[in-house]
């Protein structure tokens, strides 16, 4: 076999194929993918008189942050305890091509979740200042966070399930709330917005206001490149951690 | 190991046969050392080495999420197996170790016969030209066990190179051309079969039977008996040679009015050639 990029890109696929029969369906992506950011906006919504329209990008956020990292830190511990990850590191396939259907699968998932509430919001009237741009970030995004959360299960090298996925929680929750989700960056005090820079869902959530109300904190070009360098950044650390620690998984 | 060869990996459990498949095979880093599969380095070439193998491990890990179908194609896509060749291969397979009615129903629900069959299915999907086959047949029924041992015979008349550990020393001696023996991570002796039998011309044996009790102890008094022990309603002596102790045995047997019901000389088994010498290394 030619192992060239598409041949591996192919391998990427299949893996994203038994992700996606294999762990859409358990509990913890249910409750953590679909639930919790349908909840958390409930709570901030109701008995507020915050417009629809300044929540929208906030619910969108959480949705596409929630989705893309509620199997990636799954995935890892599940296989290494079902002794499959031992199958997947004996085959032709390199870690890369591994984390890369991972990662792909969390992305698919982000987006098709994601696309509810944009439709939703199209259905109830709120006004979409511009659809193109939004889909563009929500994109970007998803694979943002979707490569986050391989990061999220890179260490401890554990095959403990509950154990990932309580780390993983314990750093995405507050995340939500420094991200600019419920309060716009812009009415945030001076420690908020230097605290909000460091997550990526603040440059998403910054996007999709603009997206939709017109008004930013940050210039659109700096919440792309940054969207992007938190993707690197994620890819290139979540790969190498995975790199030392993964043959302590077995 | 030779091209083409089946060759048998035995040892005492924690010797490190299970640690050399998964170090062969990719799982795990050596320490130090070299090894190369086809000419291509482990380490250096570990995807292109990969690529070359098919694995049965020891602990069964098809994805029991997954139907039997299901893990074939994935692991035929991760070998880079074009969906109408491992279409037909899945199918082949699965009929062939009698699977193929149970093939869209999840690996979960499978016995653990059925889950040995379909991780060698997995293993075959790829038509590797390498096998490394962990305890292939441990546990199952005999005729699951005559399958699994008639498809690996098949496959290495075609070519395909097997390395084999298994605890079933029978299943060592009819299947491999050579066996490697290891102890404490070292190799203890390597030959075929036969020739370690040679090697351990102190384990020739005689059993026989009397019709009356006979005492383990008086027997030890015959000279040439190296060890005596009763097996059910025989008795069983190690001896060097063979012809002088049958003599000395019917001289005993008059000598005590009993009568002999059968005797035979026993070349060692398998089993008595690995205890030898997993005990001399």
């Amino acid at each position: 076999m030619e192992n060239n990029l598409w041949e591996k890109f192919k391998q990427s696929l299949a893996i994203v194929d038994k992700n996606i029969r294999i762990y859409y369906s358990k509990g913890p992506v249910i409750i953590f993918g679909l639930l919790m950011p349908f909840f958390l906006f409930l709570s901030f919504y109701i008995g507020r008189n915050t417009p629809i329209e300044a929540l929208i990008p906030g619910l969108l956020g959480m949705t596409a942050f929630f989705t893309a990292t509620s199997v990636g830190p799954a995935i890892v511990p599940w296989e290494a305890r079902a002794k499959t990850l031992e199958r997947l590191i004996s085959s032709p396939v390199s870690l890369r091509t591994i984390f890369l259907g991972d990662v792909l699968s969390s992305f698919v998932f982000g987006i098709l979740v994601s696309v509810f509430p944009v439709a939703a919001s199209l259905l109830i009237g709120v006004g979409i200042a511009n659809l193109l741009l939004l889909c563009f970030g929500l994109v970007l995004s998803t694979f943002c966070f979707a490569s986050f959360s391989i990061l999220l299960s890179a260490y401890p090298p554990t095959d403990n399930i509950a154990t990932t996925m309580m780390l993983s929680s314990m750093i995405k929750l507050p995340l939500v709330f420094i991200s600019g989700v419920f309060i716009p960056l812009g009415e945030l005090p001076v420690w908020g917005k230097t605290i909000a820079a460091i997550s990526p869902l603040t440059y998403f959530t910054d996007l999709a206001r603009y997206s939709i109300q017109g008004t930013s904190y940050y210039p659109i070009a700096v919440d792309i490149l940054a969207l992007i360098a938190f993707t690197v950044a994620f890819l290139f650390v979540a790969i190498k951690i995975h790199e030392h620690t993964i043959l302590k998984r077995l | 190991m030779k091209k083409g060869e089946l060759f048998g990996f035995l040892g005492p459990n924690g010797a490190g046969k299970t640690t050399t498949i998964r170090m062969l095979t990719g799982v795990i880093k050596p320490d130090k050392g070299t090894a190369s599969i086809f000419g291509y380095d482990i380490l250096k070439q570990g995807l292109k080495t990969r690529q070359l193998m098919g694995i049965v491990p020891e602990m069964a890990n098809a994805y029991i999420d997954l139907s039997a179908w299901n893990n074939l194609m994935l692991i035929g896509a991760l070998y880079g197996v074009s969906k109408k060749q491992r279409t037909e291969r899945a199918d082949s397979l699965l009929k062939k170790f009698e699977l193929y009615e149970r093939r869209k129903h999840a690996v979960k629900g499978f016995s653990k016969g059925m889950k040995q069959k379909l991780l060698l299915c997995m293993a075959l999907v790829s038509e590797p030209q390498i096998l490394f086959l962990d305890e292939p047949t441990s546990g199952l029924d005999v005729e699951s066990q005559r399958l699994i041992k008639d498809t690996i015979r098949e496959y290495n008349a075609n070519g395909t190179t097997v390395f084999l550990t298994t605890h079933n020393m029978d299943e060592a001696n009819q299947l491999c051309d050579r066996i490697a023996i290891i102890n404490h991570g070292k190799i203890a002796a390597i030959d075929s079969p036969e020739r370690l039998r040679l090697r351990s011309s102190g384990l020739q044996s005689i059993e026989i039977s009397f019709d009356k009790p006979v005492k383990t102890e008086e027997l030890l008094s015959i000279k040439g008996v190296e060890k005596a022990a009763k097996m059910g309603d025989k008795l069983k002596l190690y001896v060097d040679e063979t012809s002088p102790v049958i003599d000395a045995v019917v001289d005993y047997a008059r000598s005590k009015e009993l009568n002999i019901i059968t005797i035979n000389t026993l070349a060692p088994s398998m089993e008595d050639v690995f205890l030898k010498l997993v005990k001399e290394s």
